[in-house]
């Protein structure tokens, strides 16, 4: 029957939406239910330390190997095109505002997400499947101050660091480029793009770029890992939504930022 | 891996990381800018601006002095008035003419000031009364074709 195939059609469409936005509450609950295990948290600052160690310094070879390829290979591209209009000595403004502006903040959040929080949920999520969260809550320990709270804050702190790192080697990568390999002159390369490049507001914007990507990244994470359905499927594919979503959320979230951002500039 | 390697480690790292912030705000940036070096404003007016932004240099000899704090347009004159924030160090005689300068052909706008022989020197707040209009192209190759068709029609 065509109307009854329609009102299935329509209920799967309203069961979808219903799902996604009791989702979206409960992700929202989450969050301040972790920003409320905060203090007890930070009590044990040990925990959130030893998250530091996995997510910030297990991470520093892949985003510090990226940066200096990155920026290698904007130094050649950048200056094979600068140097067609005569402008070649601009390589240092041009790499050093594509890193400390965009580059940096969105290319280590990606690399981040798919590093260190892919293996956030995946821990989150196996520590639910062999119900260990449960466990603990039987122990009168609560998970969420124990597990959650001190992963999120680790890939809080670790994420703006990491895109810090993330732009040094990249502009030492361009300069590597630049200066050793086309021969231009260093003076040009340091001094344009110190002329270009202030701190305020272009290094700051980055930062605190990298610090909303690092609380959406770390939010997405434990949420999903905790979230996760107790099983081998549902963990692979949480760790799976884990990266999707929080490379999505970086993208659209650089694009908010970037428009506030270039506000009163006179470029919007 | 035991706690004290954990702490060990996070502390490089923290260390590293917050040293890049540095590097990237004296070496990449420069954080003069961020520096409240005492200054004191002038303003000037201008028939046109041009394409002058927040924040061009102010360049007398072309040594950067200060930087164009805001403009807003005079509503009675239509005439446009620049506030610069000049550093403290440089003050100005009273008959310095402030022109629009471009840096190349391409290159940024700014405003230069050159200094004349008035002993007297601009104050906080005071005026520059002599300003040089920046040079529009369009106006200036329109004036160019409109001289060559009037001479042109003179000698036939």
């Amino acid at each position: 029957m065509p109307a009854n195939t329609l009102v299935f059609g329509l209920r799967r469409v309203g069961a979808g939406a219903i799902k996604v936005i009791s989702r979206l509450g409960f992700a929202a609950r989450f969050f301040v239910a972790v920003l409320l295990h905060t203090p007890s948290a930070l009590r044990r600052i040990q925990l959130t330390l030893r998250e530091i160690y996995f997510s910030g310094v297990l991470s520093l070879v892949i985003i510090l190997v990226s940066g200096l390829f990155v920026g290698m290979v904007l130094g050649l591209q950048g200056y094979d095109s600068l140097n067609k209009y005569g402008a070649g000595d601009s390589l240092g403004i041009f790499v050093g505002l594509a890193l400390v502006r965009e580059l940096g903040p969105v290319v280590a959040g990606l690399l981040f997400a798919s590093r260190a929080g892919s293996a956030i949920t995946a821990e989150i999520g196996l520590m639910k499947t062999t119900e260990q969260l449960v466990a603990m809550e039987m122990m009168a320990v609560d998970p969420l101050a124990r597990i959650v709270a001190p992963r999120f804050w680790g890939g809080v702190i670790s994420m703006p660091l990491l895109a810090a790192l993330f732009s040094v080697l990249g502009i030492f990568g361009a300069y590597l480029v630049g200066v050793s390999l086309i021969g231009m002159d260093s003076g040009a390369f340091w001094g344009n793009m110190r002329a270009g490049i202030d701190f305020w507001p272009d290094v700051t914007n980055g930062i605190i770029k990298s610090i909303v990507f690092g609380v959406a990244v770390s939010l997405i994470a434990v949420f999903e890992g905790y979230d996760a359905q107790p099983t081998a499927e549902g963990v692979s594919s949480a760790t799976t939504r884990t990266v999707v979503g929080s490379s999505l959320a970086i993208l659209a979230l650089d694009f908010v930022l970037t428009v506030f951002m270039f506000r009163g500039t006179g470029v919007v | 891996m035991n706690r004290a390697t954990i702490d060990l480690w996070v502390g490089v790292f923290v260390t590293v990381a917050l040293g890049a912030i540095l590097f990237l705000a004296l070496k990449v940036a420069n954080l003069a800018t961020l520096q409240t070096v005492p200054s004191y404003r002038l303003e000037a007016r201008f028939d046109n601006i041009g394409g002058l932004k927040l924040r061009a240099p102010v360049k007398a000899a072309g040594v950067v002095v200060g930087r164009v704090e805001r403009f807003r347009l005079d509503a009675k004159t239509y005439e446009a008035v620049v506030t610069m924030k000049i550093d403290n160090g440089f003050h100005f005689t009273k008959d310095t003419i402030g022109s629009i300068l471009t840096s190349g052909l391409l290159g940024e706008v700014y405003i230069g000031l050159d200094s004349g022989g008035d002993t007297a020197m601009l104050a906080d707040g005071g005026e520059i009364a002599k300003t040089q209009s920046a040079v529009v192209i369009e106006k200036l190759i329109g004036q160019f074709l409109f001289d060559k068709a009037g001479s042109t029609g003179s000698v036939k």
